[in-house]
């Protein structure tokens, strides 16, 4: 087959969701975020909600979100995404206002506003990308960084008498009364990418019920920091990751 | 226009709030301002005017909720006092770096770090210089009446979204506790969802038959950021030359200038009552935006003058701006009071014989 | 007219709320005013004052060094402010809890013994109310139906029918003050 027969549109099998934009990620290949970003353009865009859509990106590897996906966004300050949603929501009730944030943002400096944002139920959704690692600032250790793991500051592995223990921040925000539905999941094969991607759309759908907050964590690869190719990252994160982040939902209701 | 009404500096924000057509108010208790969140609440306006309320978990969460709102779009404000506008100041860099308008409140109490819950003037650097990290200014309007804290929350709003900008609201804990007589003004309804597609374009209203706007005081080009810094320092010309405003007392005829912002104009008016009983022409210029700072108004008024003295609840901050503005011409003189002190009209008095003699 | 008065006392003798109502029926006489507490750790029972002043004109400083009247409620007050109180001018004071009387002979004194005022109208609530009628007794800068139409100002609804009681102990206080 040529090409000019394959790009017809009745041999169509695959396309980019519209609400991707066509600027070139800065990801590095590999990376977990790609897909996520995917997931979440298709369900705005299954749903209908892209002019009721206003995306929140943190301080980290996803800072730059709003270059990639075709809504309305904020950039906030580091850890404060959730904040910026809760005002943001309260004031336009009739919008669907998510945060993206990694470990760092939301588990290490933002923990408070997390935390009390779930805590509040705010009726929004929160997307935590869980690599256990700090990328863009060169790989340091984040606060869910494994114990043993060599990060750019735990250059020996993590230790607990130095650097303290993983933290397992969503099992915490299950804790919380403010939220509806919590779910640990991940995109590192078909079938993985297909129900994270359920999780995605069930915690936007939420977000219109009144019910409080859905936090969605995907526990991610970060090559680049963890120093591992693609492949074999994916594996480390099965062996080593899942153990200790086990999949599933926490609490739905 | 709407009845008189008696009530506390503090109270006054939360009125002036409401009857400007205020959307938000996200605040965290601290002394001396507690009772603007306690008036907000009382009052009840997310049942009237549809503004949201909120105690938040800390002042940087408030002010990150302020950022969140002024995304959006919408008239936010938020309140604190001094060690609470140290953790704002992130979030006010963010809020200059990204160009939003929203109305910030500090009732100044006596410093440093925790400090005292009495009167201060001790954060005019940290406001009326930036505060922040970077390179910015906000508008800084400094009431010294509890009518000036009814007015200048709707003023500040004007401002900010005239400049888009975070305006600052530096009153002090006298101010803030006093109660006087306030004017009611006709209420102002909030802005619909259309008008705020027309005033503010730019803002997060869901994209639809436009580009998506993006919200970001982020850009890794240096030439991009750049770019932005111009565009600010341009705005903060043109607030130089539109927008300072101060207010004269007793000067067409003074020898003498006390120069004073807050509570310490009003002390320092019955200071120059007191010297010109005795004979000594003493007037008073009273800088109602601290940024813009008055500069040409002490330029015009230096030559008439022998001398001129900053009067502050500090060690001596609003007189190094008054130091510029004299540039040399005449002596400048200062009288502090610090930790939450607060002079008599006496001891200022004393001070300025001190210095002229 | 410009009449400026510090009330002191102890936090809970309802030193800021006399302050409150006065300020009130200043301005239902169209006065001009400012109220000026210190403020914070008065609830706690510490000692707390507030600064009045009722004027015809515009009020410059709300913060003074010295008074034309000062209502003085606790010892630690009257050590603080019988200086305080401008030759010719007013202090009026609580014998309760005062263990020196005051010994100025520029000023007009007064003495009232509001504690036992209250008691008899069967009002402990109404001691302030006592003392504010000792005051306006000696300085009748407000009259006292406007005194009523402050009273209802700064009293939210459900309290007005403490209103007469209020008045009854001002006019109480207006007939015990004493000259010394």
């Amino acid at each position: 087959m040529d090409v000019k027969d394959i790009i017809k549109p009745e041999n169509m099998v695959y396309g980019k969701t519209k609400l991707l934009t066509d600027n070139i990620l800065h990801y590095c290949p590999g990376c977990s975020h790609g897909v996520v970003h995917k997931l979440i353009a298709e369900v705005i865009d299954e749903m209908g909600i892209q002019d009721k859509t206003i995306g929140i990106s943190p301080v980290g590897c996803a800072v730059f979100a709003y270059n990639y996906i075709d809504i309305d966004w904020e950039e906030a300050a580091h850890g404060r995404a959730p904040a910026l949603a809760t005002a943001t929501k309260r004031l336009n009730p009739d919008k669907y206002v998510f945060t993206y944030q990694g470990d760092g943002d939301l588990a290490s400096i933002g923990t408070a506003e997390i935390m009390h944002a779930c805590n509040r139920g705010e009726n929004i959704v929160v997307i935590f990308i869980n690599n256990a690692i700090y990328g863009m600032t060169g790989g340091q250790m984040a606060p869910t960084t494994l114990l043993g793991m060599k990060t750019a500051t735990t250059p020996y592995g993590r230790r607990a008498d130095l650097n303290g223990y993983p933290l397992k921040i969503t099992e915490l925000i299950a804790q919380l009364e403010g939220t509806c539905y919590v779910t640990r999941q991940s995109v590192e094969t078909a079938p993985a990418v297909r129900k994270a991607k359920k999780a995605i759309r069930k915690a936007f759908e939420n977000s219109m019920m009144k019910k409080g907050t859905s936090f969605v964590e995907i526990v991610s690869t970060c090559n680049s920091g963890w120093k591992i190719p693609p492949v074999k990252a994916n594996k480390w994160m099965e062996e080593n990751m899942f153990p200790f982040y086990p999949l599933g939902d926490m609490k739905d209701r | 226009m709407g009845d008189k009404v008696l009530m506390k500096g503090n109270e006054a924000l939360a009125y002036g709030a409401i009857d400007c057509g205020a959307d938000g108010y996200f605040g965290y208790p601290i002394t001396p301002q507690s009772e603007v969140m306690e008036t907000l609440m009382k009052e009840m306006p997310w049942e009237t005017t549809g503004m949201v309320v909120l105690q938040a978990e800390s002042e940087t969460a408030s002010i990150n909720m302020v950022y969140g709102g002024a995304c959006t779009g919408k008239k936010c404000m938020t309140s604190t006092s001094s060690p609470g506008i140290s953790l704002m100041c992130e979030g006010l860099s963010y809020l200059a770096g990204a160009e939003l308008p929203c109305v910030v409140v500090d009732v100044v109490r006596g410093g440093p770090g925790l400090g005292t819950i009495q009167p201060g003037q001790g954060d005019y650097f940290q406001m009326v210089k930036g505060g922040g990290h970077g390179d910015y200014h906000t508008v800084v309007l400094s009431p010294a009446s509890v009518q000036d804290m009814y007015d200048f929350v709707g003023l500040g709003f004007k401002l900010a979204f005239k400049y888009l900008t975070p305006c600052i609201i530096l009153g002090d804990g006298v101010i803030g506790q006093m109660m006087e007589k306030v004017q009611l003004r006709d209420k102002t309804p909030r802005w619909t969802e259309e008008e705020i597609k027309k005033i503010s374009p730019w803002a997060c209203t869901g994209k639809k038959g436009r580009k998506r706007n993006v919200i970001t005081s982020l850009a890794l080009d240096p030439s991009v950021m750049e770019e932005t810094n111009l565009r600010l320092q341009a705005r903060y010309r043109k607030m130089e030359k539109e927008d300072v405003m101060f207010e004269n007392y007793k000067t067409e005829d003074a020898d003498y200038l006390f120069v004073a912002y807050g509570c310490m104009s009003r002390i320092g008016e019955t200071a120059v009552d007191m010297a010109r009983e005795k004979g000594i022409k003493v007037g008073l210029l009273r800088p109602i935006t601290l940024f813009p700072f008055p500069t040409a108004e002490i330029d015009r008024l230096v030559p008439q003058l022998k001398s001129i003295m900053s009067i502050e609840l500090s060690s001596g901050q609003m007189v190094e701006d008054v130091r510029l503005a004299v540039n040399g011409r005449v002596p400048v003189g200062f009288y502090g009071r610090m930790g939450g002190s607060v002079p008599s009209p006496e001891e200022i008095l004393n001070a300025l014989m001190n210095f002229i003699k | 007219m410009k009449e400026e008065i510090i009330i002191a006392g102890f936090g809970g003798q309802g030193v800021l709320s006399m302050g409150k109502i006065l300020a009130y029926s200043g301005m239902m006489q169209d006065k001009e005013i400012s109220w000026m507490p210190s403020y914070g750790p008065e609830m706690r029972g510490g000692t707390c004052n507030v600064t009045v002043v009722i004027s015809d004109t515009r009020i410059s400083s709300p913060i003074l060094n010295t008074y034309d009247t000062a209502i003085i409620l606790n010892q630690q007050s009257m050590d603080k402010f019988e200086d305080k109180v401008r030759p010719g001018g007013l202090l009026i004071f609580d014998i309760n809890g005062i263990t020196r009387f005051p010994v100025r002979k520029d000023i007009k004194i007064c003495k009232i013994d509001a504690v036992d005022v209250a008691t008899k109208i069967g009002n402990n609530k109404a001691y302030n109310m006592v003392v504010l009628g000792a005051y306006l007794k000696e300085k009748p800068i407000v009259t006292l139906e406007n005194v009523e139409k402050g009273l209802k100002k700064s009293l939210p609804q459900r309290h007005w029918d403490s209103i007469p009681q209020n008045q009854e102990a001002i006019r109480s206080g207006m007939e015990s003050v004493v000259e010394l």
